[in-house]
């Protein structure tokens, strides 16, 4: 006899329908230490074929996310998906790839026997080995490498090496921590452009990063996390809310009048600079009309983007404040 | 076929010898069997020495060179397997391997065979090669070396389980000096259930078997000794009366069956218990 479902079995019915569509999606996951909260309610999706960016100051989680996802950490409280499975599902980590953020492989290994091991565990047919192990050589740039031991490495190449171990197979999902920490210059360029080679064919990929210039140039979305909880989540737009701001220099304003000025948007007061924001461009004329009616001289007018920075630090200024 | 069982148990006996730690016991052992083997054929060009004397002495000093490889095998065997899963989780190894599609349980049996393999690969080898080279000097044989063999491998594996365990949960370090200390505490708890058998004192026999229920080291070394007792010296030892209380070396009866199948379900039960360890922790 079928017993009849509860809401709450068809809740997670629906639940995890939409989560087989997405390559990540985490409802209230929590996780404590002890009595130490590192995550607490982490609600999120990650689509298929995107770059998510997941950002948020030291301790906020961040890694304890990562770790709850592919099974290193069990969760205490919450449920996951990864790839339309439950979190930690045997067969679906033969589909996902991931660089940790304290990355180190056996040091009496040689690197092309690094890769070798883990196209063994990952199941991978052995007639395939060759080229895959060539090819994440190839890509991330230690082809010439591949018969030295990974003692000595250096931590930048360890983590190439990392990054070519999280490649192996064509993973749907792949989840970096930090994946450049370790990295000069021209090796974070070239993460960055694997990643978008991983986002063109069609493989969804997790960032977990303190750069926030590097997330900026590369995810599709971000999630801002503090406190183990998500505070802002959305498309770079979204987040940064590119409705336009201007900065103004101008001396000589009437203080008293200064209020009148808020129909051009919310103003930030630093003395001689005044910024403007959420206006559109085509206002900006009327505004240097009114600051000059009002006795207002102005020296600069300078169209403002808001970097990641600045909306990433705003986002946590504004989540102590409440 | 890909068993991964068989594929980390491969790994771990790799890394043995890629770190040099195969090479570095064989050669040791070699010199140590050349120079035991050179002693033992000083013993009958002894003066006035009869060939009973010379039996008499090869016997007693096979159980002491067996006694110094059970211990060089025990304490081996807790500094390799100490560190096996607490030294990847601290080395970060362990966070490339366990997202991979296989169980921990799979990754800790693995490593489990690997090293019981290493342990039952260097008792036979050192084993054979010692008692031959006694024989050669001496022409004595131990009544029943392959079974003596077993008993000393077992002991080997008994305790790299036991710090198996203590390392799904405790750094390197501290579960290699506790895995000793226990090797050392079941040892004495041996002398002590002699002790207690020769005068009859139910208390110290009592701790005695409790020690060797606990940790069935001793217990199984004392299986390793009476197998290496030629019988007349047994009956020698045997008539020497409470003379013979504490003796470490010495082994009057075979061990029970029951005690056999215990020594089984503990190792499965250490087992059990590392797998679940194993399981639960966060990393």
């Amino acid at each position: 006899m079928q017993l009849p479902s509860t809401d709450s079995q068809k809740l997670n019915a629906v639940e995890a329908a939409d989560a087989a569509s997405l390559a990540i999606h985490t409802q209230d996951l929590a996780k404590r230490y002890g009595k130490t909260v590192a995550l607490s309610g982490l609600t999120m999706s990650v689509r298929r074929s995107e770059v998510f960016g997941f950002l948020g100051p030291n301790g906020a989680g961040k890694t304890t996310a990562v770790k709850l996802l592919t099974g290193l950490a069990l969760p205490s409280a919450g449920q996951g998906w990864v790839l339309g499975a439950p979190i930690g599902d045997l067969q679906t980590r033969r589909r996902l790839g991931y660089l940790p953020e304290l990355f180190r492989y056996q040091g009496w290994m040689q690197a092309s026997e690094v890769l070798s091991l883990h196209c063994e565990l990952s199941r991978l047919p052995r007639s395939g080995w060759k080229t895959e192990i060539d090819g994440a050589l190839e890509l991330v740039g230690l082809a010439d490498r591949a018969g030295d031991r990974v003692e000595g490495f250096s931590k930048g190449m360890q983590q190439r090496l990392g990054l070519g171990v999280a490649l192996l197979g064509r993973p749907d999902l792949v989840l970096l921590d930090e994946p450049t920490s370790a990295l000069d210059p021209v090796g974070r360029h070239d993460v960055r452009e694997i990643i978008r080679e991983l986002k063109a064919r069609g493989t969804a990929v997790f960032l977990n990063s303190h750069l926030l210039s590097e997330v900026e140039q590369i995810c599709d979305r971000i999630a801002v996390v503090d406190h183990g909880r998500v505070i802002a989540t959305g498309t770079m737009d979204e987040i940064l809310g590119r409705d336009g701001a201007v900065r103004v220099r101008v001396t000589g304003l009437d203080s008293s009048r200064r209020t009148e000025l808020a129909s051009y948007g919310r103003v930030d007061d630093e003395g001689e600079w005044l910024t403007f924001r959420g206006l559109r461009p085509e206002r900006v004329p009327e505004l240097v009309k009114a600051l000059v009616t009002q006795g207002g001289r102005v020296y600069a007018v300078e169209p403002r983007q808001e970097t990641l920075e600045d909306r990433f630090l705003q986002l946590l200024k504004e989540e102590e404040g409440r | 076929m890909n068993i991964p069982i068989l594929t980390i148990a491969r790994l771990t006996i790799l890394e043995a010898s890629r770190r040099r730690l195969l090479l570095a016991l064989s050669v040791l052992t070699l010199v140590v069997i050349a120079l035991t083997s050179w002693g033992f054929s000083r013993l009958p060009l002894m003066k006035n020495v009869t060939p009973a004397e010379v039996r008499l002495a090869a016997s007693q000093l096979t159980i002491l060179v067996a006694f110094m490889f059970s211990g060089v095998l025990a304490l081996g065997s807790t500094l390799v397997a100490a560190p096996t899963v607490a030294g990847d989780i601290e080395s970060g190894v362990a966070l490339a391997i366990l997202p991979r599609p296989v169980r921990r349980t799979e990754v800790l049996m693995g490593k489990w065979l690997g090293l019981a393999f290493l342990i039952t690969l260097y008792a036979a080898a050192s084993g054979l090669l010692e008692l031959l080279g006694i024989w050669l000097a001496t022409g004595y044989a131990p009544p029943n070396p392959i079974i003596t063999l077993l008993f000393v491998a077992a002991e080997g594996i008994v305790l790299m389980s036991l710090a198996l365990l203590l390392s799904t949960r405790l750094p390197p370090m501290t579960g290699g000096v506790i895995a000793l200390v226990l090797f050392f505490v079941a040892w004495i708890g041996g002398i002590a259930l002699a002790i207690g058998q020769v005068f009859n004192n139910d208390t110290i026999i009592n701790i005695g078997i409790g020690s060797r229920l606990l940790i069935p080291t001793d217990g199984l070394w004392h299986g390793a000794i009476f197998n290496l007792e030629p019988a007349d010296v047994l009956r020698l030892a045997r008539a020497a009366g409470r003379a013979r209380a504490g003796n470490p070396f010495l082994a009057e009866d075979p061990l029970p069956t029951a005690y056999l199948a215990w020594c089984v379900a503990w190792v499965i039960g250490v087992l059990g218990l590392a797998n679940w360890s194993f399981l639960k922790r966060d990393l």
